[in-house]
């Protein structure tokens, strides 16, 4: 797979944490794979919307990447719940349904940004360093392109 | 069946198919169900409600599940790993048929998408009256993939985009 220079918290320069809520195991570690080699590090995984908000408590990540059609509880309304109540909370919804009224309810309930499936790792790293741009930082390591 | 509702799943099963393959992705035949459908190798099953109701079964054989796995999880994947192998092919279910839906809902028919299950039964349900069934046969490098499409016109004003905006 593809290296990326490492985005970093400015705060700390520490590795950006990920929580990573998917009904798909498969998917879940597919993208964990995939923001390892943005520098990330995985604080937590979740499989509906309901455990994503547990999990968001427990672990308060940088970034959550949310599904949207999970059993239980949908992402948008998980992203809503947890807005809700961490208005910092930066949620990016990665859904292989994208259409426009998908996107903006997700937008207009608190989500940063909506990454269509299947995922393009160049274009999931565009949108975290996006995402992270209030508090992130990019740094090159050595030999590392993006 | 309506070939304007059936184009986007073509459309989308040979995009991210190619891209998960990396070679190219024909379509073998399509043809509408008169007999009940047979599994054919390690199937997904997606439900669709809405203006448009129905389900479609997204069905791989062997050699092109596993190609397909290895593929997307970046290691090699052998037939012990079935649990692996069966989450691709969910996995890969819901990103072409939601990759559908996102089509024909900007084209304004309507739906909501349920999460994939896994379609253990040898054989599934016969088309019916209102239910009409197009059977589509994609050929890859590594095997074929099927793909089920049964839909039923829930609401006869929502076959019109114009009528449901």
């Amino acid at each position: 797979m593809e290296k990326f220079a490492p985005v970093t918290r400015s705060e700390d320069g520490q590795p950006v944490r990920y929580l990573i809520v998917d009904d798909s195991v498969f998917a879940r570690k597919n993208l964990a794979r995939m923001v390892e080699t943005f520098g990330g590090q995985i604080v937590g995984e979740a499989g509906d919307g309901v455990s994503a908000i547990s999990e968001y408590e427990r672990v308060t990540p940088d970034i959550v990447l949310m599904d949207i059609t999970m059993p239980q509880m949908e992402g948008i309304e998980a992203a809503e719940k947890i807005v809700r109540d961490h208005p910092g909370a930066r949620i990016v919804m990665v859904s292989s349904v994208g259409y426009q009224e998908n996107i903006v309810a997700a937008l207009q309930r608190g989500a940063r940004h909506f990454v269509q499936k299947p995922v393009k790792p160049e274009v999931l790293y565009e949108v975290i360093k996006y995402v992270m741009l209030d508090d992130g930082t990019t740094t090159r390591s050595k030999g590392a392109g993006a | 069946m309506r070939m304007d509702l059936i184009q986007p799943f073509i459309n989308s099963t040979d995009a991210v198919l190619a891209q998960g393959l990396e070679s190219p992705v024909s379509i073998e035949n399509l043809s509408m169900e008169q007999e009940a459908y047979r599994r054919n190798g390690i199937a997904a099953e997606v439900n669709l409600t809405g203006e448009i109701e129905g389900r479609i079964i997204f069905d791989v054989e062997v050699r092109a599940a596993l190609q397909l796995a290895s593929r997307l999880a970046g290691v090699e994947v052998s037939e012990t790993d079935e649990e692996l192998v069966r989450e691709a092919v969910c996995e890969l279910a819901n990103q072409i048929i939601g990759n559908a839906v996102t089509t024909l809902n900007d084209q304004g028919f309507h739906f909501h998408v349920h999460p994939p299950t896994l379609h253990t039964s040898a054989q599934g349900s016969k088309s019916s009256e209102d239910t009409e069934a197009l059977v589509m046969v994609f050929n890859t490098a590594s095997g074929n993939v099927f793909m089920n499409v049964a839909l039923r016109h829930h609401c006869p004003g929502a076959l019109e985009p114009a009528l449901t905006t």
